[in-house]
């Protein structure tokens, strides 16, 4: 599991598309997400994979069903590791912006 | 944009380099959980899930215990006075080692058909708790001082 899979399995608008589902309602089967789609049941199943092998969608079974989840942590992990930097950044700037004036006043 | 209403059951996934052992721990142990689970000393012990958030305690049901694979107990949401008179909704711990000392933690958090606010407030608190627990196992430091 890794940042690439992520970064990879999002760099497709039918995936985002698939994940924006999952969003508005978790826990649908192959034959729910399939309906809402211009596409092959097969096509469905192999961006499904993509998606479940970076970790962005989870899978449970359910009875006889097999529901699809949508997993936000691997976004969460890549905000955490990226975002927060920046904004630490920019925290630490007006910080020094605030110095630098109150020195100069 | 559309509205939401948040999911009955949420599913969270996260792989940790850490032994089962050492999650199973940091999950029902309040010297680890309050470095994580937004300060709340929480602690697994005779059947009951003990949680403490400032001066506010409360303990949960616990139905299910089996270190270090799988815990499963009722959560109530006493530390929010909106969600605390909710029904009380289940949350399921599932801890799988997997090759190179990787081990994936699943948290499934349903029954929230009678728990509303709970639902919506938990969303966001698993991602900020999970990802917490990562770095804190990983790098032995919590995620924010």
């Amino acid at each position: 599991m890794d940042d690439d899979q992520v970064f990879k399995a999002l760099a497709d608008p039918t995936r985002r598309h698939l994940l924006d589902r999952l969003f508005e309602r978790d826990g649908r089967t192959l034959t729910e997400l399939e309906s809402e789609l211009e596409m092959s049941r097969f096509g469905v199943m192999k961006h499904l994979r993509v998606l479940e092998d970076a970790g962005l969608v989870v899978t449970r079974r359910e009875g006889r069903e097999k529901l699809h989840f949508l997993n936000p942590m691997p976004i969460r992990l890549i905000h955490d590791r990226w975002i927060d930097k920046y904004t630490e950044h920019r925290v630490a700037a007006l910080a020094d912006l605030k110095l630098e004036l109150e020195d100069t006043a | 944009m559309t509205t939401l209403t948040a999911q009955t059951t949420q599913v969270y996934n996260v792989f940790i380099r850490a032994t089962p052992e050492q999650i199973w721990d940091a999950i029902t142990k309040s010297e680890f959980t309050q470095q994580y689970f937004y300060g709340a000393r929480i602690d697994v012990r005779d059947g009951r899930r003990f949680a403490a958030v400032g001066d506010t305690e409360w303990d949960e049901e616990v139905l299910e215990a089996d270190p270090p694979r799988k815990l499963v107990h009722g959560w109530i949401s006493a530390y929010d006075p909106e969600a605390a008179t909710e029904e009380p909704s289940r949350v399921t711990w599932e801890i799988e080692p997997q090759d190179g000392g990787i081990t994936k933690l699943t948290v499934v958090h349903d029954q929230l058909e009678g728990a509303p606010k709970t639902a919506e407030s938990v969303a966001g608190g698993w991602m900020y708790v999970l990802s917490g627990l990562k770095t804190l196992l990983e790098t032995g430091k919590p995620l924010t001082s």
